[in-house]
């Protein structure tokens, strides 16, 4: 195994993400965990097993809403910059990247350079992120696993026209009550999130290709209904939940 | 009457300044006591302040005695109050008393107060400060004088008519509305005519309220002190074009107050000058507004009242500086028109053609001509949610800004007075991410 020359750490609003990079950049070791309430514990914690595996005491890079409570970090960077950086690595290239977390979606144009040219967030709202989906797939006792195969059933989407985590969550319940497929419910419930995606992203730059990370990447249905809205072809990024992370190690280099 | 009289000279030609020097020399001896302070970040407080602090304080003061001592106007902000001083007005600008509010952190508590009345959280929050105050009669300034008049231009908003129309109720006084249309291109010649036969009636009006005639020649030389403090305060701002900028367009924020609020007075030109000389003094000597300048950025729109001390740190640290805002721009160009040769005809188009009561390419004209006259390498747009006029088109203002001058810009989502409309670890996220895209 390569020497490790960096850890990186993404403290996300669900998951604590942590990788352990060689001087390629390659992955050779990777954490997941739900985030806990005390971070910095946590990170502590994570971080001494992934030196422990992987020898030595590389320097750590961290990121994330959290990243402020990572005492071991050299340096802290936000999301923006380290996903872009994980992205650019991964794909080789600029381009549109997606980003589909727990707490925010960002959309993030990538130069031809790595470097960060643009960006968007949604605001303030869980509408249009991983935890809106998390809600209302709990609501139908869907498990995430599932989700793609569900959707792809569907014959139609049913249209779920709120996008706010709390209507939306009453829309379905009263659409299963009126006997409405669940297929269906899920398809048009990943459909109503694409558009607002969609939208967050604005005129796409002709040409560039679009990327996908985040933990909601691994949610086939979604990527199938962002292609959808879109109208171009998702590439969604190996190990996508850790882009955020491997960004941060990078960023060390 | 008399006794009033003599409170309200007293207050503001004697008391208010006395109190506030004398606070001034208390802080100069802590200051000399303490050694001065050294910021690793911002460069050393103008020595200006403590005589901004004495004239606003002073306003304010006199301002508690000034109903039933001289006539009360209570005027937005861009209102041509010109033709209310030679008439002796005491003029209250319920804007700059609420962006007061929001610095003190008291707008929450009186915006509750209105909301429990039914006017919505969507309005802007100066109008919800405003009449909370005024429906609580809580104030960080003590007192505001009543009104025996509103004076209502809609050159900024709409929100202003209804925002003045729910004051002429609770004060059952008069309101008198100066209606400017909406500016496309060109304003055509019946527009103004509608603007002038306004502006004539109001003359009318502000003379029976005051009690006596505008003296043509006393009005004459008001226009010319506000024009002459107008172009003092657009030099001011001029003074960032150097390199460092003197000062941070936060401080300009502040700086502000006296030609809004004091258009048209000596005091308000003398303060300028002495603003003037000091930041003239700095450029020569190379002293920057703060202590690394790497990056020059602009600011569109109104400040987040509540927490400029928070967001200048932030971008300080990493070397940014707001050197150029739309926002006191704009204070720097309407006034520099009007004309003492032409007080009304001069004043109809100075107080139609402002930033706000034109379209969308004016202001992108603006913005371009500002970000390569201050040499500025990015802009923050600031998406006001209590501003809806100055706030919309800010995408499309974005996307051509950063295609046409190749800079980075941000549009940053909060409000100007209330901070529970600005999410502050979100915002301070986005402009870092900002930021970080600069190295
Ligand atoms: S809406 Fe805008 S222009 Fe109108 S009063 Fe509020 S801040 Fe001023």
């Amino acid at each position: 195994m390569s020497a490790c020359v960096a850890i990186g750490i993404d403290v996300g609003s669900t998951t604590c993400k942590l990788v352990a990079v060689d001087a390629a950049g390659e992955i050779l070791e990777r954490r997941v965990e739900p985030t806990h309430p005390r971070i910095e514990q946590q990170a502590e914690r994570l971080i001494a097993e992934l030196r422990a595996k992987v020898g030595g005491a590389p320097p750590v890079g961290a990121t994330g809403y959290g990243r402020k409570r990572v005492p071991q970090a050299t340096r802290s960077l936000t999301e923006i910059t380290c996903h872009a950086k994980g992205a650019f690595r991964l794909a080789r290239r600029g381009g549109v990247l997606v980003d589909m977390g727990g707490q925010d979606t960002k959309v993030v144009r990538i130069g031809d350079a790595g470097e960060v040219r643009d960006f968007s967030m949604n605001d303030k709202c869980a509408a249009g992120t991983g935890r809106f989906l998390e809600v209302i797939l709990g609501r139908l006792q869907v498990p995430m696993i599932e989700v793609g195969a569900l959707a792809a059933r569907a014959e139609r989407p049913i249209a779920v026209s709120s996008t706010c985590t709390v209507f939306a969550e009453s829309e379905v319940i009263s659409l299963v009550a009126q006997g409405e497929p669940v297929e269906g419910i899920v398809k048009g419930l990943h459909h109503s999130l694409a558009t607002r995606v969609a939208s967050l992203a604005g005129a796409l730059p002709d040409g560039a290709e679009i990327f996908m990370s985040g933990g909601v990447a691994l949610n086939a249905a979604m990527v199938a209904a962002l292609e959808a809205a879109l109208r171009r072809k998702v590439r969604v990024l190996s190990e996508p939940q850790l882009v955020g992370a491997l960004g941060a190690a990078l960023s060390l280099s | 009457m008399i006794t009033r009289r003599v409170q309200y000279e007293v207050a503001g030609r004697l008391a208010g300044p006395a109190l506030f020097r004398l606070e001034a020399w208390q802080q100069r001896v802590k200051k000399m006591r303490k050694g001065p302070r050294k910021s690793a970040i911002f460069g050393p407080p103008l020595e200006c302040v403590s005589k901004l602090k004495e004239l606003m304080g002073t306003h304010y003061l006199q301002g508690r005695y000034a109903d039933g001592a001289v006539p009360v106007a209570w005027v937005t902000s861009g209102f041509p109050v010109e033709i209310l001083r030679p008439l002796g007005f005491h003029a209250v600008y319920p804007e700059n008393h609420a962006a007061l509010c929001s610095v003190q952190r008291v707008v929450p508590e009186l915006s509750d107060a209105v909301e429990k009345e039914g006017y919505a959280r969507d309005l802007c929050s100066y109008a919800r400060t405003d009449i909370g105050s005024v429906v609580t009669g809580k104030t960080p300034v003590g007192r505001l004088p009543k009104p025996d008049v509103l004076l209502c231009c809609t050159n900024i908003c709409q929100t202003v008519l209804y925002w003045y129309r729910a004051l002429a109720a609770h004060f059952n006084v008069p309101l008198v509305l100066m209606d400017t249309p909406f500016v496309y291109g060109e304003a055509k010649p019946h527009h103004r005519q509608y603007v002038r036969d306004q502006l004539e009636e109001l003359v009318d009006v502000a003379e029976r309220v005051g009690g006596k005639r505008v003296d043509p020649e006393e009005l004459e030389e008001v226009v010319r002190v506000a024009r002459d403090g107008t172009r003092l305060w657009g030099e001011c701002l001029a003074a960032s074009r150097a390199k460092p900028a003197p000062w941070t367009g936060i401080d300009g924020f502040f700086h502000i107050a006296p030609i809004v609020t004091l258009r048209g007075t000596r005091q308000c030109n003398a303060y300028y000058r002495m603003l003037l000389d000091e930041l003239n003094d700095r450029v020569a000597k190379g002293i920057g507004g703060i202590v690394n300048e790497r990056h020059r950025l602009l600011w569109d729109n109104l400040p987040i009242w509540f927490d400029v001390r928070g967001l200048s740190t932030l971008m300080a640290e990493r070397g940014f500086n707001f050197v150029v805002t739309t926002y006191t721009n704009a204070w720097a160009e309407a006034g520099s028109r009007i004309d003492p040769a032409d007080p009304i005809g001069s004043a109809v188009v100075a107080y139609t053609d402002i930033i706000l009561n034109q379209d969308l390419n004016k202001r992108l004209d603006t913005m371009r001509r500002l970000s390569r006259d201050y040499s500025v390498d990015g802009a923050v747009l600031h998406s006001d949610r209590s501003c809806k006029p100055y706030s919309i088109g800010q995408i499309d203002l974005k996307q051509r800004l950063a295609k046409e001058l190749d800079m980075r810009v941000l549009v940053l989502e909060a409000d100007h007075g209330d901070p529970r409309a600005y999410a502050k670890e979100q915002g301070e996220g986005r402009l870092t991410a900002f930021m970080e895209g600069f190295s």
